[in-house]
């Protein structure tokens, strides 16, 4: 049944122990190996940015580092791209309202 | 194989002179990477992800502790062997490199020029030297915009895929695949494998195009699709297959909630009051692959047109460009998948080992002819399945005005319709610098395709200028930029033409080949 399939239980994974990050305040559950994108997908939240222009909620699109949909402001730092950045311990991710007034990283 | 990223810039890997660097740890580099190697070169291998593996093999993080990564990969251990060849070899691997230039050092000398870390902070300039270069950068996704795109849980297919193979999650629980091109199956099974509903999958294409190339293409197209579907499992877990269809509008507010599928005509044009509606939480969409080859374009080397309207690079009978001692191998030379990318990774390796060591009978051996045999039966099947998902110029039709074109800018089709009709613009370029699409942080990366078709459906010229000529591969710091030795950026590397490679970011398509290189995302089939 589709129920029961996860990807953890199709590829066999016995992570290493889980860690705790914090969403816009909220505390969320990451895995070690994860970006900080896979972490907020498998805590079912899709959006971490609102767009320069219109304020729409914006999160990974490509999913390789190619789009920046997915910027972030992690641990105070803005512009950074979910998909790429690996999730650590502690880290703090708010939503980025704009251009989160800061020179793109690459 | 010396490894481990490091930004030491004094460290030895940086001052040799490599025999040979590639660029790209996907099948076509590794299997490049190691064929020159075991034939006694030099060779430094970057890549700008952590791990090998490229798009096909990408793989959990060891932290994940993934005991089966190849539930999620056809032939795993054809991977296994290239990297236990890889870490037997003395192939020094530069993982988190982004290479953004290569420049020409003078005669047979080139600098590979990257910067190091995954993302943002701490990133730093590295330079690698090496007498030839292999050009094993992969694709990216085509994207065509359409109402409600831009709503959270709309993924890139092959993004979607990605998600799942490295971080093992999913975008959703109802997970809609749509676009068009092989790779939709591929992304279909892989979700539903992995937990996903996926109530449909949504091809743009009628499979029954591939029944015109009956030379190339299993006879019968219905047998062969059976083939596949049963194949991925896609039958048994319920996904159904529709042809001639497309998602022409996604529902929802702050995520995805449903989507409207209809049915298109031959050029991709929706038909009237065909459209159902589809409950989903989230839709994975994409239309083909884009090879990534703006390192070699800016080099001067050749480019050939597509079946399906993109550009990739124009390589000999061994692999190499049209400028010396620059190869490529995969899909930097047109999309072909795993299978084909790791025989021309071979094949180059072998090449290149022929001709630095001056051993030219190297490259005239059984295995360079069985290599050649399977990579051109292989290429011809891949151009077929490019004309078959070649993008029809109907699809502008689910395109309304208020829809974002380019997501990073957020330009409007209306926009973008408002140039071409109002101010004349004539072309994705002129397009570009009226309404600033294709100009943001992604580079025209996921807008170039469909700027390119609305300006060539407008009445542009036939073959669109280039909307965009990226100079740099990647974005690069202001920083990094400026700690390029004076000469360099001004380097003058000769293209086939002999011309200095002096065209600006802006100036438009520097000839290649004696034309004007349009955008490489390439501009829809016209309708027929
Ligand atoms: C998002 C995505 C998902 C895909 N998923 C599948 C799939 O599930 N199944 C399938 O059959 N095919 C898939 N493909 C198609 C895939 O391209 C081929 O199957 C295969 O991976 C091609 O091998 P390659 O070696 O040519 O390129 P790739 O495997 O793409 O390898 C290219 C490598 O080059 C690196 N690179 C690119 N540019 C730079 C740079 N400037 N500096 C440093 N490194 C760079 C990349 O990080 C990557 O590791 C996918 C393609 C994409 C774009
Ligand atoms: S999702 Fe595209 S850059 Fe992260």
């Amino acid at each position: 049944m589709a129920r029961d399939r996860t990807p953890a239980g199709l590829v066999g994974a016995a992570p290493e122990a889980p860690f705790e990050i914090t969403f816009d305040r909220r505390t969320l559950t990451a895995l070690p190996g994860q970006t900080i994108a896979a972490a907020l997908w498998s805590a079912g939240v899709l959006a971490w940015r609102t767009t320069r222009r219109d304020g729409r909620p914006s999160g990974v699109f490509c999913g390789i580092g190619q789009c920046y949909d997915c910027l972030a402001t992690i641990n105070d730092l803005p512009n950074r791209r979910a998909c790429l950045v690996p999730a650590r311990p502690g880290d703090v991710i708010t939503t980025q309202e704009g251009h989160g007034h800061a020179e793109l990283s690459v | 194989m010396p490894n481990s990223p490091s930004d030491e810039a004094t460290d030895d890997r940086y001052s040799a002179l490599y025999d040979l660097a590639v660029i790209g740890a996907g099948c076509a580099g590794l299997a490049g990477a190691v064929a020159a190697s075991e034939r006694g070169l030099s060779v430094a291998l970057l890549d700008a992800a952590g791990q090998i593996g490229g798009q096909f093999y990408r793989h959990p993080a060891p932290p994940l502790g993934a005991v089966r990564p190849q539930a999620l990969h056809h032939d795993w251990s054809l991977f296994a062997g290239l990297r236990r060849r890889l870490e037997a070899s003395d192939i020094v691997h530069l993982a988190g490199h982004h290479v953004w230039t290569v420049v020409r050092e003078g005669e047979g000398e080139w600098a590979v020029h990257a910067v190091t870390a995954a993302d943002g902070t701490g990133e730093r300039p590295a330079r690698v030297r090496a007498r030839t270069v292999l050009l094993a950068t992969g694709a990216y996704e085509r994207h065509l915009p359409f109402p409600g795109w831009t709503l959270p849980g709309v993924v890139a297919a092959g993004g979607a895929q990605a998600m799942l193979k490295s971080g093992l999650v999913l975008p959703g629980r109802r997970v809609v695949v749509a676009g068009s091109g092989p790779l939709l199956l591929a992304v279909a099974a892989s979700l539903s494998a992995a937990g996903a509903r996926v109530p449909a999958v949504v091809e743009a294409s009628g499979y029954t195009g591939y029944a015109r190339r009956p030379g190339v293409l299993a006879a019968n197209p219905h047998k062969l699709m059976e083939a596949v579907i049963h194949a991925t499992g896609l039958v048994r877990r319920g996904v159904r297959l529709r042809t001639r269809s497309a998602v022409t509008q996604v529902h929802g507010t702050d995520r995805v909630e449903a989507v409207t599928v209809s049915r298109i005509d031959r050029d991709w044009r929706p038909l009237p009051g065909t459209g159902r509606r589809i409950a989903c939480d989230a839709l994975a969409v994409g239309h083909g692959l884009v090879p990534q080859v703006e390192l070699a374009t800016s080099l001067g080397c050749a480019t050939r047109r597509t079946e399906d309207g993109t550009y990739a690079l124009a390589l000999d009978a061994l692999q190499e460009t049209s400028v010396r001692g620059l190869w490529a191998a995969g899909e930097t030379g047109g999309i072909g998948g795993a299978d084909l990318a790791r025989t021309e990774g071979e094949l180059a390796g072998i090449a290149v080992a022929a001709r630095t060591r001056g051993r030219p009978e190297l490259a005239r051996g059984g295995r360079v002819r069985e290599l050649q045999r399977r990579r051109d039966g292989m290429r011809d099947f891949a151009d077929a399945m490019a004309a078959v998902h070649a993008p029809g110029s109907g699809w502008v039709h689910w395109l309304d005005d208020a829809t974002d074109v380019c997501r990073c800018e957020e330009v409007s089709a209306g926009a973008i319709r408002e140039a071409l009709a109002d101010y004349g613009a004539r072309d994705a370029r002129t397009v570009k610098l009226l309404t600033r699409a294709g100009m943001g942080w992604c580079q025209g990366r996921m807008c170039g395709a469909a700027v390119a078709c609305l300006a060539a459906g407008a009445g542009a010229e036939s073959a669109p200028a280039s909307p965009e000529r990226r100079p740099l591969a990647v974005p690069v710091p202001l920083g990094v930029l400026g700690s390029l030795e004076p000469s360099e950026p001004t380097a003058t590397p000769t293209g086939p033409s002999g011309q200095p490679d002096a065209a600006g970011p802006d100036e438009p398509g520097r000839p290649v080949d004696g034309r004007t290189r349009p955008s490489t995302a390439g501009p829809c089939k016209p309708a027929d």
